[in-house]
């Protein structure tokens, strides 16, 4: 009897003790993730702002900073990876949506169609995009080293607010930008007849993603909004179970 | 009495605010309250039982295909409105997507007998997208103007040997169907073990032998039909039915110490 309580005892310790290694070597990744990300968002901000005063205007801006962004933006799919196995608390599926948006836009876009590169609703989003990831990143990793300044977390819960909606207004102009050249070149697309009977037609999966907004913009805003209640006013949000 | 539009299919009862919902055999007496016992009431929203809710699923793909099958104007080009196929295997597609169907909606009415009472409504009309939104799309392809039929060399070949398989695991699915059934009669609770029927004999590999069966006559439909969006619907049905039998898998494995542990939950020696 005795002998088993203390495997029993003993089994426990191990598991905490795993547990804190796990957690540990969790929140040093994490860590490391979140700086490099600020640095590379960062990285790509002064790369814009370079451009921009060197040239004087936004056309080529893209094509120079694409690489970078392909990386940066492509790397984000840990994230998702992050809220699977359980180490940062938030819903896979709205990280999810989030991500493969922004991967969308990065790959299926921007690099695909090359003629949109120099809209200006392209340099729209990717300012948007630059100045939330880089608050964003930020307050996390100031928040992995428990030394959150305030002005951080104000930014995080506040810019999103005029932010998000102009993001989303850059994005929506590109696609609908891109959407006459999709139509002349059918790139991505299958016709009928063919031996598999299957057929895509890219220009009218485009027309869907942007009617997908519609449903999704107002979830992801409110979701933040919620968020920002909690955090910055410390009220107690009452959820609708569904 | 004060609120009938909350009928009791509707109401759900706790304990605890974010405790489980108390199940509808539970017992008072049984139950861990003192004197006076405190419930919180949630409403479920708007319930259909669960022959509504099968009926209304599978009439949609039945009747859907068929508009598309007889090329209702509108759906197709002008030119081929209310024109039939050349190809036959288009036909016996039909007729096998119909019968599907048809077999689906007989057993609801006269072999199953529900366990639960309802489902709320929002689920059904997400089922009845689900239903029907596939049933139209694969119906838009297998009866496009455009529609490939299996190669010349082999193609009849895969379109016989599809069909055989097909009628087989359907034969298969109803009578594991007619299985589970006669086991709700009897007084004890037991799993299901093979018969004489020669198709309840997969319960010797598998615990949910009708899921099986059912993929199986998609697969076969896939191949028959030699359309992709068939097969990836086949896929995504595969994966639920999985999840399912899995589930089922684990409840027998749990509640039967005696449980045969040659069973797989849907596909033998495999999954």
């Amino acid at each position: 009897m005795a002998s088993s309580e203390e495997d029993g005892t003993v089994e426990e310790k191990e598991n905490n003790n795993k547990k804190r290694t796990k957690s540990a070597l969790a929140t040093a990744w994490l860590t490391f993730y979140n700086i490099a990300m600020t640095a590379g968002w960062l990285v790509l901000a002064m790369a814009m702002m370079r451009f921009y005063i060197q040239k004087g205007t936004h056309k080529g801006l893209y094509r120079s900073i694409a690489r970078t962004l392909k990386f940066f933006q492509t790397f984000a799919l840990v994230e998702v990876g992050h809220c699977a196995i359980g180490i940062v608390r938030t819903s896979v599926i709205v990280t999810g949506v989030q991500v493969c948006s922004r991967i969308f836009m990065v790959w299926f876009i921007t690099n695909s169609i090359r003629q949109i590169q120099n809209e200006e609703s392209v340099i729209l989003f990717l300012v948007v995009w630059t100045v939330t990831e880089i608050t964003r990143y930020s307050y996390y990793t100031f928040n992995l080293l428990h030394h959150l300044p305030y002005f951080i977390k104000w930014a995080r819960y506040n810019l999103f607010i005029v932010l998000y909606p102009l993001g989303v207004i850059g994005e929506l102009m590109t696609i609908y930008a891109a959407l006459p050249f999709v139509r002349r070149s059918g790139m991505y697309s299958m016709r009928l007849p063919n031996k598999y009977n299957v057929s895509f037609d890219y220009y009218y999966c485009l027309i869907i993603v942007m009617l997908s907004y519609i449903p999704l913009f107002p979830q992801l805003y409110f979701h933040m909004l919620r968020q920002r209640r909690r955090v910055l006013h410390g009220e107690v949000i009452v959820e609708k179970d569904d | 009495k004060v609120y009938p539009h909350w009928y009791p299919a509707r109401q759900a009862l706790k304990l605890d605010p974010k405790g489980k919902l108390l199940r509808d055999d539970e017992i008072l007496q049984n139950l861990p309250v003192g004197t006076t016992a405190t419930m919180y009431f949630r409403d479920l929203g708007p319930q259909l039982g669960w022959t509504m809710v099968f009926l209304a699923e599978y009439i949609g793909p039945l009747l859907t295909y068929l508009l598309f099958y007889f090329r209702v104007p509108y759906i197709y080009s002008h030119r081929y409105a209310l024109t039939s196929s050349p190809h036959p295997v288009v036909t016996l597609a039909c007729a096998c997507h119909t019968f599907h169907y048809m077999k689906r909606l007989i057993e609801t009415i006269f072999v199953h007998r529900f366990s639960h009472g309802t489902m709320p409504l929002r689920t059904i009309v997400r089922n009845c997208a689900y239903y029907w939104g596939f049933s139209a799309w694969l119906a838009y392809y297998i009866n496009h103007p455009l529609y490939t039929p299996p190669c010349k060399f082999y193609g009849e070949l895969q379109v016989n040997y599809a069909l055989v398989i097909f009628v087989m695991c359907e034969l298969g699915n109803f009578s594991i169907h007619l299985t589970l059934n006669n086991l709700r009669g009897d007084g004890e609770l037991r799993y299901p073990t093979p018969t004489k029927n020669p198709f309840t004999w997969l319960f010797f590999f598998v615990s949910c032998p009708n899921y099986t069966y059912e993929v199986g006559a998609w697969v076969s439909f896939s191949i028959m039909t030699q359309c992709l969006p068939v097969a990836f619907y086949t896929l995504l049905g595969f994966i639920q039915m999985t999840i399912w039998a899995k589930g089922k898998h684990k409840a027998y494995s749990r509640e039967f110490k005696d449980y045969p542990s040659l069973r797989m939950a849907i596909i033998p020696l495999l999954l």
